[in-house]
């Protein structure tokens, strides 16, 4: 699991360029990190939503695009890129991803789609929201009006398929993982982890401490695009009534 | 898990090499065919017969209609793979035919396959042939497998260093389609290491607290925030998902030049083959 910094909630308006040019290493033989950054912050996550954007379609060896808290991960076909007596395939690509990266300048703002997240913060949806608050010094209604107070940023979607990790948490929320975590977490669980917070979209184990929990499906293989949320996406809590869960859960 | 294998085996029937294959573990299923096809084994060998006569791995052949294959225990490597002529017929989700387990998605169902499941298969025009895929172009796999070095290596203590390459190392029961984990020997940093979390792929190996490091495989997490201290190259992963709990791993290193060129090389042999087999000839 990752550590946050509780990064603040996104500066819409301003993309921070890159000052100087990423830096390229491989991940193995099939695919490379483009290094951004080696902190969280929301500058180097405005260079990392830059670069996906950058490098989406840049090259057809491309295969996926990942982005991380302060990178992005190129999977490609070494087959496609082709190699030379001289280059590797990596070098080939690097050079390539390099030239479409070096007139960041020119990228424009970025649009973020705002998703309000319904969520239910009561009863046995919600088992470690009083030690949330009890270690914060708040009530649970305080808990909860933070919670849902704040504007999140999906900075990376990980861990199981449409997992969001959020960046925004307001500090005072800011709660430990679980000494042992939970060998099933349900659906649409709603956790602090650290200094973030985020939704597990399938019962998975998990250790985060679970304040509620979403009757909207986070992930759908069924559906296209499968995950509810993307990078870069601004979310937002809303809190719902145990009712209104039901309803919404059996819709 | 043996991409390469199963790609192979598709070859065989005249497939595309990413059609749905029936993929079993240490032990295989009895398969009753309700209609006539063309089957290829590839990976390890399960001691397959068909009716009763025995059919090796690499080789194919016609079934008629009532045939039954039945797989038995792996009696070498860990893996096999089932290609039937036309392919499985299983939705394409998030671009992949596999089965997810974790997720419950993809595949038949998104389950492991049961007894008195019924397959359907692609429609597909055969003709009745036999093959065998020469020795030569048959993978051979052992225990040593090639490590592209990860961005942490050198940051292990001079002992665990060496421990990396050294004997000693084996595959952990408590391994599956994630991730292998590897006992044996205890590996430490000369310092704790923060990471923050960024992708990780298949091959990746990780470095837990615990010191039992982790071989990332096919249903991997997409992204990691331990240590990496290499990654397996690409042409030997099907090595790897052909070693057993209980089998000795040896990592060699290789360069990423040497990789890509192998993958390279393995490429061309592969695309050579699938001029040969294709149909019409």
């Amino acid at each position: 699991m990752p550590t946050g910094d509780g990064a603040g909630p996104p500066q819409r308006d301003v993309v921070v360029l890159t000052e100087q040019p990423p830096h390229i290493v491989p991940l193995g033989d099939r695919a490379l990190v483009v290094q951004l950054g080696d902190r969280i912050d929301s500058g180097v996550f405005q260079r990392v939503r830059a670069t996906l954007q950058r490098l989406s379609g840049a090259h057809p060896a491309i295969i996926e695009l990942v982005a991380g808290f302060a990178s992005v991960t190129v999977h490609y076909d070494p087959a496609i890129v082709g190699g030379s007596t001289v280059d590797t395939p990596h070098a080939t690509l690097s050079r390539a991803l390099e030239q479409r990266l070096a007139d960041f300048a020119g990228a424009p703002p970025l649009d973020a789609r705002v998703v309000e997240i319904p969520v239910c913060y009561s009863g046995d949806l919600a088992p470690d929201l009083a030690t949330v608050g009890e270690r914060a010094g708040l009530s649970t209604d305080q808990v909860i009006a933070l919670h849902t107070g704040a504007r999140y940023t999906v900075q990376m979607i990980g861990f199981t398929p449409g997992f969001p990790y959020l960046a925004g948490l307001d500090p005072r929320l800011v709660t430990p993982r679980r000494g042992e975590p939970r060998t099933r977490v349900p659906a649409g669980s709603v956790g602090i982890g650290g200094e973030q917070t985020g939704i597990y979209p399938m019962a998975t184990p998990g250790g985060w401490n679970i304040v509620g929990r979403t009757p909207l499906a986070i992930f759908d293989s069924g559906r296209e695009p499968a995950a509810l949320l993307r990078v870069g996406d601004e979310v937002r809590f809303a809190a719902i009534s145990r009712a209104r869960f039901d309803a919404m859960a059996s819709a | 898990m043996d991409v390469h294998a199963a790609r192979i085996a598709n070859l065989l029937v005249g497939n595309a090499e990413d059609a749905a294959v029936l993929e079993s573990t240490l032990a295989g299923p009895a398969l009753l065919f309700m209609q006539a096809t063309v089957v290829a084994l590839g990976g390890g060998d399960f001691g397959a017969t068909v009716d009763g006569e025995s059919l090796a791995p690499w080789h194919a052949i016609p079934l008629r209609a009532g045939a039954t294959l039945t797989l038995g225990n792996a009696q070498r490597g860990c893996r096999a793979y089932v290609a039937i002529a036309g392919g499985v017929n299983v939705p394409l989700v998030l671009g992949s035919r596999s089965t997810f387990l974790p997720g419950r998605f993809g595949g038949f169902e998104g389950r492991g396959l049961r007894a008195g499941d019924v397959l359907a298969l692609n429609d597909v025009a055969t003709p009745s042939v036999r093959r065998a895929l020469a020795a030569s172009l048959q993978p051979m796999h052992g225990n040593e497998i090639r490590l592209i070095a990860g961005e942490q290596q050198p940051l292990l203590d001079e002992r665990s260093g060496n421990a990396l390459f050294a004997a000693g190392l084996q595959v952990s029961a408590r391994s599956d389609r994630m991730g292998y984990r590897l006992e044996g020997a205890a590996l430490q940093l000369r310092a704790p290491v923060e990471m923050l979390s960024a992708a990780v792929t298949i091959g990746t190996l990780q470095l837990p607290p615990s010191g039992e490091p982790i071989l990332l495989m096919a249903d991997h997490q997409t992204t990691g925030g331990y240590p990496v201290l290499g990654h397996v190259a690409t042409v030997d992963l099907g090595a790897v998902a052909q070693l057993r709990p209980g089998d000795p791993i040896r990592f060699v290193p290789i360069s990423l030049e040497e990789a890509q060129q192998l993958y390279l090389e393995r490429e061309r042999t592969l695309a050579a083959l699938r001029r040969v087999l294709s149909f019409p000839p």
